[in-house]
Order: structure tokens, then sequence, then C-alpha cells
């Protein structure tokens, strides 16, 4: 099973003959070779990419080039105002907060931040808040209520982080306090999962009116690895922990947690990442211009009743 | 043997199976490493005679102590589990279901009950630790979101008595979700300015903790329960340091502002029915 991991191996091959036939002088020859080969590229990326099992989902979802939170805002928004700060004991860059303009209106903004560069990724503590983090962001999400803004979301974390200082300042606390105040923000809100969901870190900004998950994102209770230390008490089991918990977008959506799921391009968005804002961006205009329009009570009353029926039990 | 002193070298102590009282005519406390009788145990609501420490209460005897003549109504016995997703690890889910409701007698891990503390009406859900950990799957968050809802409509107050090692992997994302439905039921109990009081019992870790037991108008705890987001094992191979003794017990999170009462069972009635009182409507 440790091939699992390698399956973007006959991409990367096929992209490394692609860029050195754009090394060659011009010709007919090199041009139409290179026509072949991106279309074998397109045909191979489509054909795995569709046959992904979900442990190999939650590696994309974790891939390192994957657009992060602030890429979508830089391509969706205009001036847009990072928040900092909880005005209790600091700012934590693992959450981004502040408002923007996207398309005719203005939203508030809430996310996780991974950072792409050893030294952002240490910045940012690899996109696991702190207290701090969900504190600002209910911050900025009252603000979202009080200057009638509507907030999106969006959700990518392994998970809160379980250091010594976040329990100290009660991560619990703070997730909690924003499960019960999203469920009543007066102001809709729209959760993304675009990359990992990871556990009640991921849901400490996913409570939401409408929640979209990326085709290759995942969103699940603990981490596939957490899954398989504890059941099966082996770590190296969480291809099987993967599969069980039933962790990809297709599954949340037939569980009814997620409403949407929003395509991404042949080869994960890692592959096309304007594409894939693209198409969250066409996402999040429908479900907003759906939303927008809807009496404060009525869409209250949905939110409820959404989360209200998650579960099975006979 | 009971009284065979000395033994192999103890492994460090798991905080989520240490505290139960063992079959048995004889049992040795935890905390003062005394040999006690099992009867005199239980006769003083599992506390150590000696030094106080409690052990895990099961739930039918927590609504006991809790309820006016240990007299209540059994509510939502009716919610019982299924499988979602067909889970399966060393084990399938549906055939631990059944060991557990064996050996609990229960079918889940919560029970809710409606009756009477000092004469006020009030509903109390209770988690029992003694069904796979306590932890909380679709019937747990459907019991706690009904209980809510129930209280709202009986406009009576909300108790709920915590004990869990977090959500349930075997029912996936949908245990997940329960923190949010249930969170969003209190929400609107609060809005119809109902009291909840939330009663932190070890252990309370994971989406328990970050959800309805950090919610409550007043929150107790016994002592020196084990309450925190993250197990302690999962903070140590985190930071790879030894955590301070007493890290993420009641006495610790009093101090950091996050628990309003530690009480001994003894006089956990007399404080919930004392903070019932103070936060309900005058009659
Ligand atoms: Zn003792």
């Amino acid at each position: 099973m440790a091939s699992d991991a390698n399956f973007e191996e006959p991409l990367r091959r096929i992209r490394e003959r692609i860029s050195e036939l754009e090394g060659y002088p011009e010709s007919p020859q090199r041009a139409r070779e290179i026509g072949k080969q991106r279309e074998k590229l397109d045909k191979l990326a489509e054909e795995i990419y569709r046959k992904l099992s979900p442990w190999q989902k939650t590696l994309v979802a974790r891939h390192p080039s994957r657009p992060f939170c602030l890429d979508y805002v830089r391509l969706l928004t205009t001036d847009f105002v990072e928040w900092h700060g909880d005005r209790a004991f600091g700012d934590d860059p693992a959450i981004v907060a502040g408002f923007a303009v996207f398309g005719k209106r203005v939203v508030a903004i809430v996310g996780h931040q991974k950072g792409r560069d050893t030294k952002e990724k240490i910045r940012r503590n690899f996109g696991m808040p702190r207290p701090e983090g969900y504190r600002k962001a209910l911050r900025i999400m009252k603000l979202a209520e009080k200057f009638q803004r509507p907030v999106l979301s969006f959700i990518d974390t392994q998970g809160a982080y379980p250091g010594l200082d976040s329990e100290e300042r009660g991560v619990a606390e703070a997730i909690a306090r924003n499960l019960l105040v999203m469920s009543q923000l007066r102001v809709p809100i729209i959760a993304t999962v675009i990359g990992e969901g990871g556990s009640g870190g991921a849901l400490g900004i996913g409570v939401a009116d409408t929640v979209l998950m990326l085709e290759h994102s995942v969103y699940s209770v603990i981490s596939p690895e957490g899954c398989a230390a504890i059941l099966w008490k082996d770590q190296a089991r969480a291809q099987e922990a993967a599969e069980a918990m039933r962790v990809t977008a297709a599954d949340c959506k037939a569980l009814g947690v997620a409403d949407e799921v929003v395509a991404e391009p042949p080869g994960g968005a890692h592959a096309d990442p304007v594409a894939t804002i693209d198409n969250v961006g066409r996402a999040l205009r429908v479900h907003l211009d759906r939303l927008a329009p809807m009496p404060v009570d009525a869409l209250l009353e949905g939110r409820y009743n959404k989360f209200r029926r998650m579960g099975a039990f006979a | 043997m009971w009284f065979k002193k000395d033994k192999a070298p103890r492994a460090p102590r798991d905080p989520r199976t240490s505290s139960s009282i063992q079959e048995g005519l004889f049992l040795k406390c935890e905390e003062c490493k005394e040999t006690l009788f099992a009867r005199e145990v239980e006769r003083n609501r599992r506390v150590c005679p000696k030094c106080g420490y409690h052990f895990r209460l099961p739930a039918d005897e927590r609504l006991r102590l809790l309820f006016d003549d240990e007299r209540y109504d059994i509510r939502f016995a009716d919610v019982k589990p299924t499988d979602p997703l067909k889970f399966k690890d060393t084990k399938k889910y549906r055939d631990r279901l059944r060991e557990y409701e064996v050996k609990t007698g229960r079918s889940d891990a919560i029970l809710a009950a409606t009756g009477a503390i000092d004469g006020r009406k009030t509903v109390v859900a209770v988690m029992d630790y003694a069904f796979m950990g306590g932890s909380m799957g679709s019937v747990v968050g459907e019991v706690l979101a009904r209980s809510a809802e129930l209280a709202l409509a009986e406009k009576c107050p909300l108790v709920v008595v915590t004990s869990s090692g977090g959500a349930r992997m075997q029912e996936g994302i949908l245990s997940l979700m329960q923190m949010a439905k249930v969170s969003a039921a209190l929400g609107r109990l609060g809005a119809a300015r109902l009291p909840y009081v939330a009663i932190l019992t070890d252990p309370t870790t994971g989406g328990v903790t970050a959800s309805f037991a950090m919610l409550g108008d007043a929150t107790l705890a016994e002592p020196k329960a084990l309450i925190g987001f993250a197990g302690p094992r999962v903070i140590e191979q985190t930071i790879r340091q030894t955590l301070p003794e007493g890290f993420q017990r009641s006495e610790f999170l009093l101090e950091h502002g996050f628990v309003d009462l530690v009480v001994t069972r003894h006089e956990l009635k007399a404080a919930l029915a004392n903070v019932l009182m103070l936060l309900s409507p005058a009659a």
C-alpha cells in the first residue's frame, strides 16, 4: 500500500517530459508532441483523480501547493483588510479574518491559513489555531452581524493546536462559544472546506447556512492517523481509517453534512489553483444570491434545522 | 490479591480507565493507594473515605444523587444507535455496541431524566463513561438536543453531567456534527433565558469539552476531574514535554477561569440547587 502515496508519479513524469520538450527549439513536431503530451496528461489526471481512495484524497487535501484561504481572498475579492487580534490575549496567524469586496457585496472573511514555506508554516503554526484564533474569528463575525455583512468561512486545518498554552487559555471554550454564536448569527454564513476539515478545530468556524466542500477535500471527526492509532493501535493503518470514517466530500454530502461538492480541475486544486478558485467563487456567488434576500428568522430556522437533523439513530 | 504489597512496576496512570471501581469486595484508591471496602466506598457516593478521591459514578447513581427523593422519569430511552457508516476497525461497530449494551445494560452513553431538584422541575442528562468511554455519537447528540428542547418547552432549567473521551469515531463526521447540534439547541435555551448548568466529571475531553461542557451559564466540576480538549498524551507528544502536575484538572480550570465552582460530590446537589435558584426566573 506504500504506492498509495505515489499516485501522482505518472503525472509528474509527463509534466517533466513537457517541460523538457519546451526547452527544445520551436518546430511543428515539438508543438505536436507537446500537444499530445498535454492531452495524455489531462486524460491520465482525470482518470487517476476520479479513482482516488479516501486516504489519497486526504493526501491531496493536505498538498502543500493547494490554494489556501488567502489565495481565495486574493483572487476572488478586492479591498481586503485583515483584522488582527482577539482583544484579550493576542493575534493568531493560523486564522485570518477581515472584510473584503466580493462581487457586489462586502463580506466578512474568516479562514484557517497554512504556510507555504518553512518560515511561514511555523509562523502560522501549520494552520493549527490557538484559542485566540477562534476568538478573533468570533469578533469579526460579530462585527459582520453588526454591519450586516455575510460571512465566508474557509476551512483548512488538521485541527486546533493541542498544546499546553492552547489548553491553558481554553481552546475548547473558544470553539464551543463559536458553535453557539454561529448558530445564532443574524447574517448568512457560507463555509467552504478547501482542504482539511480536521475535527473540532475545523467546525469551530464551520457552523453555516451552506457548507461547500471541494471535490478532494476531507472532513472528519479525527485524523485518519489519530483514528488508526486509537482503534487499530497502529498509526500506519490510516488508509483503512480514512476509508472507514468516510471522510471524502462525496461521503459528507451523502451523510447530509455538505450541501454541495465543488469540482476540482483534473489533477486536483494544486494542478490548477486559478480554475479551482474560480469554481469556488461561482458557487459562493450562487449561494450568497440565494441566502442574502432571506428574512433573518427563516435563515436562522433553516440553519438550526440543518444541524438539528444531522445524525443517525433508530 | 488485594493485600499483595509488592507488585510489578505500574504503567503510567491512564485517566481513561484508571478510576473505575473493580468488581469485588475490596478496591484500591487511585489517589492514596489505600485498600478500601468496596461497599464502604459505594455507600460514600464512590468517594474515597480516606482521601476524598472521586471514583467515577455510574449515570443512574448520578441521577439518584441529584433528584429529590431519588425520584425521576427517564426520557428519550427509545433513541437507539445505528451504524450509519457500516464501520469496522478490528471489530464491527455493531458488535461493539452490542458488547457495551450487555456490559452496561444501556444502549448508549447517555441517560436523560426529568424530576425535581429542591422542588424545582429540571431536565438532567448524564453521560456514562462506562459505555464506550462516554463517546458522543448521534444518540448522545440527539438525546442532549431533545433534552434542551424539552427544557425549553417546559420552561425549566437543563443540567448536563459530562463524562466522555470525546466524539465517537465509529460514526465519523456525524459525531462531530453533534457538537454543533447540541450547541445550537443550548443557544435556543439561552435565548429563552432558561438556565443551563454543566457539571464536569472525570474525564471530560475532546468534542464534548469543545461544545456543551464549556457553554454552561454556570460550570461546576468535581475535584480533580480531567477536563481538556486534547488528551494529555497527545499534548505531551506535540510539545515533547511532560505536563505539570495538576494540568487539565478541575482546580487548574478554576484557576484559569473556565470553571465557576469545584464541589465535592457530597456538596454537589446543594450547590446545584442553589445555582438553579439564583438563575431561574422568580416564581
Ligand atoms: Zn483515597
